[in-house]
């Protein structure tokens, strides 16, 4: 289960499918979560209420995001944290280790944060000779086994114990193949304690950030986040721009819809809130925009910048359950990575927008309303737009079309299509040029089409 | 009423029967029926692979061939919500259009919103499994989802449930995707065969015997699939169910 290679998420699934048995076991691990967010969601009454003021809450935010950013820095400074601007990934990881090196620090504890993953913070600090250590038990895994995350939320859910036991083995000497989860736990837990006690500094990811109060609010399982920045004396909180909400009354909202969304826990076992430094200590947040303000400025994406990261999109997204999180070869994958992705680089992620049957689902079950399918349609004429569609793709609906607009044309070529899927030999129908017709059989040509029956029926019955 | 019969492009060349059923139905209903000959697809195809501007004379072809009826209906959710929700983004700004969205009907929608049918004859005593299409379930709502905490109900399904002898399989995935997805099924054929293969799963141990929908194009996926796999499960369009139309053999 090493991380895929190929952006083609085709090829990739190709490859996850062929272990049946995984992908089965892949799916109904996420469908047992997206079950108990179902009870979750079913158990409030005002669930879809919730969602619309989650939506309208960031809608509002998004239009205002400049007054909100300057007004949470005010706030974040008056409470004595550094505020730090960075347009891209390359700034932020420049701000984060000029900070490390001005502490002189060289081991770091970080609690999961998709936004450092985004910008590949762990290789950059890595070669800056510094040791990151992730801290989130799903993130370590991974972290030790040189992969990325498979979904945002449970890392490496796409990993079964046995996997771990072994990774385990190899990396922190455990028993081989005690598999016991107790047991796996436990040395993870014993493992990273060395290096909490030995971090100079803890970085954290935010899950939301309050204009109002200039405070910022981390929501964990694991209680990672909360020890990874009380032994340091230096916390690092690292933030896209657009998790920022105007007031602590709207937290409530988000953070009702965030667990129950994501793994259907009523709410997360952590909820921290950080304003201002530690008593002798420093507080670093660094907003980073990284192209989230060019989806600010578009009518058609725009709506993705509400994203709180929960992942029932993933849950939910009947195509992610079988094909793994790392065929979308992105660090958000998925609905939500479907559409972030092609729109930062079109040409690598251009097979993402197609990576989906458009059934619809991450639409209904988004807790902030985001129109998730309707925007992969609209990608995916993005992406022809950029040039990315192989003419292999377009021809025929060039072809088609034009063939479409000539009724006659189409009834004709309709008649020859069904004479030969009737008489041709079965090899010329079933071959490795008919993707149709590796797993499934052709539908059974009738003689006559809906037309030519309407045709003959309407003339049986016309009056003499 | 003068309501025009739209049959998607595939189910007027390879599955003649459904228009048929929707024909012989509405007629039975008392509509007065028109199948405009000039018709042929929506667009939908070159839509969904992001080809716009091969969608776009399709979209205006329709609304030419379509804009003076009192009702268009189609046995598909998923060529209704093709017009009905996304020619917005192609035709945007005709007022033709404009009307003529909010007087296209799926099939099962027409007869329970317009003609409000409430007792259909027949006796069909097989256990039906119902699937539920995506396009007609979230783009149309013909029934609620699972996703959302809304009131239940289900369009199909309770035109079903006029027929006597029908007994409805209960499903442990009640809404999942079939996984035929237009080109999806062709372009990404490992995931759609592995998904398609899970309803069927679903299905089977439902104890389905025949398996109907709304959408011809997610039969044609499933029953591909069945016939390869050797499954002990018939397949029908809702349409043929309603109209009365015998099991094929």
């Amino acid at each position: 289960m090493s991380s895929t290679t190929s952006f083609d998420h085709p090829t990739n699934a190709k490859k996850f499918n062929q272990d049946q048995a995984r992908t089965h076991w892949h799916d109904s691990a996420l469908w047992f979560i997206r079950e108990k967010r179902d009870r979750m969601a079913k158990s409030l009454p005002e669930w879809e209420t919730l969602r619309e003021c989650a939506s309208q809450i960031k809608a509002h935010t998004i239009s205002k995001l400049a007054d909100y950013l300057e007004e949470f820095e005010k706030n974040a400074k008056a409470r004595g944290a550094t505020v730090h601007w960075a347009k891209d990934a390359d700034e932020h990881n420049r701000i984060v280790l000029e900070i490390l090196r001005k502490h002189e620090a060289e081991r770091i504890v970080k609690s999961k944060s998709m936004l450092t993953e985004e910008c590949h913070l762990n290789p950059f600090l890595e070669q800056n000779g510094i040791e990151v250590v992730d801290t989130d038990l799903g993130e370590r895994i991974v972290q030790l086994r040189q992969e990325g995350p498979s979904h945002i939320v449970m890392p490496a859910i796409h990993l079964k114990k046995e996997d771990v036991s072994d990774t385990f083995h190899e990396h922190l000497h455990t028993e081989a193949g005690n598999c016991n989860p107790d047991y796996l736990t436990e040395s993870a837990r014993q493992h990273l304690r060395n290096k909490f006690m030995q971090a100079d500094v803890g970085i954290t990811g935010v899950n939301f950030a309050l204009a109002d109060t200039g405070g910022i609010v981390v929501c964990t399982n694991e209680g990672n986040a909360d020890l990874g920045v009380s032994l340091p004396n230096v916390h690092i909180a690292c933030m896209g721009i657009e998790k920022l909400i105007p007031s602590v009354d709207h937290l409530s909202i988000f953070l009702r819809l965030l667990a129950r969304s994501a793994t259907g826990q009523p709410i997360t076992t952590y909820s921290s809130h950080f304003h201002g430094p530690r008593e002798g200590g420093e507080l670093h947040i660094i907003l980073v925009d990284n192209g989230r303000s060019n989806l600010m400025n578009s009518d058609d994406y725009r709506n993705s910048l509400k994203c709180i990261r929960c992942g029932a999109c993933m849950n939910t997204c009947p195509v992610y359950r079988r094909s793994g999180g790392h065929s979308y070869a992105a660090t958000v994958p998925g609905p939500i990575g479907s559409i972030l992705n092609p729109l930062r680089d079109a040409k690598h992620h251009k097979s993402l927008p197609f990576a989906c049957t458009l059934c619809g689902s991450c639409s209904d079950v988004c807790p902030v309303q985001i129109n998730l399918h309707e925007q992969l349609l609209t990608l995916r004429t993005e992406v022809k737009n950029q040039n990315q569609l192989p003419i292999s793709k377009t021809m025929p609906m060039r072809i088609t079309s034009w063939v479409f607009q000539r009724p006659k044309l189409y009834a004709w070529l309709g008649s020859v299509g069904k004479f030969f899927l009737r008489n041709l030999p079965r090899f010329m129908i079933y071959n490795a040029l008919n993707p149709w017709g590796k797993n499934r059989e052709m539908p059974e040509a009738p003689a006559e089409s809906f037309r030519q029956q309407y045709a003959k029926r309407a003339k049986k019955n016309k009056p003499q | 009423m003068r309501v025009a019969l739209f049959v998607p492009c595939y189910v007027d060349q390879l599955y003649p029967r459904v228009g048929m059923a929707t024909l012989d139905l509405l007629e039975r209903l008392g509509c007065d029926v028109d199948f405009p000959a000039a018709q042929t697809c929506c667009g939908q195809p070159m839509l969904n692979s992001g080809c716009d501007t091969d969608a776009a004379p399709l979209a205006e072809r329709f609304l030419e061939i379509f804009a003076d009826y009192d009702a268009i209906v189609a046995p598909s959710g998923s060529c209704v919500s093709m017009v009905k929700n996304h020619y917005e983004h192609i035709v945007h700004g005709d007022p033709r259009y404009e009307k003529l969205r909010t007087k296209i009907f799926e099939l099962c929608e027409f007869l329970v919103d317009v003609l409000k049918v409430d007792s259909l004859p027949g006796n069909f005593p097989y256990v039906v499994g119902l699937h539920s299409s995506c396009h007609g379930l979230r783009e149309l709502r013909l029934a609620s989802d699972s996703e959302r905490n809304t009131c239940e109900f289900n369009k199909p399904q309770q035109l079903l449930q006029m027929i006597e002898g029908v007994q409805l399989a209960e499903l442990k995935r009640q809404d999942e995707c079939c996984g035929f997805g237009g080109t999806f099924a062709v372009a990404e054929e490992a995931v759609s065969c592995t998904m398609g293969r899970d309803r069927i799963a679903d299905h089977l141990q439902a104890g389905t015997q025949v398996l109907t929908a709304g959408d011809m194009s997610c039969l044609m996926h499933l029953a591909g699939l069945i016939q390869r796999d050797k499954h002990p499960i018939r397949v029908m369009h809702i349409a043929e169910i309603l109209a009365g139309y015998e099991v094929p053999q």
